[in-house]
């Protein structure tokens, strides 16, 4: 009896484990200074009550992808789902240390920064060919969406089929223009936000819940 | 006499080439200074790896990474067995790419590229 009540509950787990839906792994991409990092302490801190990672106005100030784990976000009606939230180095094809130096660093501070984003950049790459299964793209609507390396971007994430959500940051700025990024990307959904301010983030959420649950 | 070598790489050519060859012909141009003007552009998985390479390519003083620009990719008329499979393809289109301390776009529209290449 002990034998078949064991092989039964064996089974059970195994089942379990194996019709388990997997954690979504959401990766927070975008260029320097957009406000990865601000979004992602957001989600954390109202979610969870943790932040992920220091902000500064020094570009490339998070050169490690670093991870939050199991964040339920609630919907109004009551829906959820629970993610971890990757927040990633800026995305960039140069990298130069001289342009850390108009921030005060010292040269050898300036070099090291810049051989650790180079590193997280390339990082970020790799987990978006391999560990990703979501994404937030996130521009700074005061600036020129259609850089190349936005464009580049979003066309590798829609080349690998991840459901994406594009996030216009800073709308609390005079000169923010989320409709520039809504003509650049018409065909994805486009959420104007202040991560700082927290305007409209509860739009973000249930955003997120649609197309991330 | 200074000036600045321009490789200008057919579509047959690179269609010869593996992934990692075409970043590695493009990255040793690029970081000896050379201008690359691809007919046709990478693929986004290749553009996915060459921002990779390059990165692991940057160093102090030295290389420190690239420009790289094109016209904006066009949605290929999907074929029969496309439209079966519900798969659809976007065209990667003339592609230049440069040291990023050298080459600056000026312009760029969905039909016209500018841009500044300097010497070193």
């Amino acid at each position: 009896m002990d034998i078949l009540v064991q092989t039964r509950n064996r089974i059970s787990k195994f089942l379990k484990a194996f019709f388990r839906k997997k954690r979504a792994r959401i990766g927070i991409y975008g260029p320097p200074n957009a406000g990865k990092t601000t979004l992602a302490n957001r989600i954390a801190r109202d979610w969870t009550g943790e932040s992920v990672g220091p902000v500064s106005e020094i570009p490339h100030e998070t050169r490690r992808a670093s991870r939050k784990t199991d964040i339920t976000i609630t919907g109004s009606n009551g829906s959820n789902i629970t993610i971890d939230i990757v927040d990633t180095p800026g995305v960039t094809t140069k990298i130069d240390y001289k342009d850390f130096l108009e921030y005060g660093v010292t040269r050898e501070d300036a070099v090291i920064r810049a051989r650790e984003a180079t590193e997280g950049v390339a990082e970020a790459m790799h987990w978006l060919r391999e560990d990703i299964d979501g994404v937030i793209y996130m521009l700074d609507a005061t600036e020129d969406p259609f850089l190349q390396v936005n464009i580049m971007m979003i066309g590798i994430i829609e080349s690998r089929k991840l459901p994406v959500l594009i996030v216009a940051n800073k709308i609390d700025l005079p000169d923010a223009a989320p409709q520039r990024i809504r003509a650049a990307f018409p065909q994805h959904p486009v959420i104007p936000v202040s991560c700082l301010e927290g305007r409209n983030v509860e739009d973000l959420y249930e955003k997120m819940l649609e197309s991330f649950g | 006499m200074q000036g600045i070598q321009i490789d200008l790489i057919s579509a047959e050519k690179m269609h010869g080439l593996t992934s990692m060859e075409k970043i590695h012909l493009i990255l040793d141009q690029v970081r000896e200074g050379n201008i690359v003007i691809l007919e046709k552009g990478l693929s986004p998985d290749e553009q996915s790896a060459l921002i990779e390479m390059t990165m692991h390519e940057i160093l102090p003083d030295g290389f420190n990474g690239i420009e790289i620009e094109s016209y904006p990719s066009q949605e290929e008329s999907p074929g029969f067995l496309r439209k079966l499979l519900g798969r659809t393809s976007f065209e990667s289109r003339l592609t230049v790419i440069g040291p990023a301390n050298q080459l600056r776009m000026i312009r760029k529209e969905k039909d016209f590229l500018s841009a500044w290449v300097s010497t070193r």
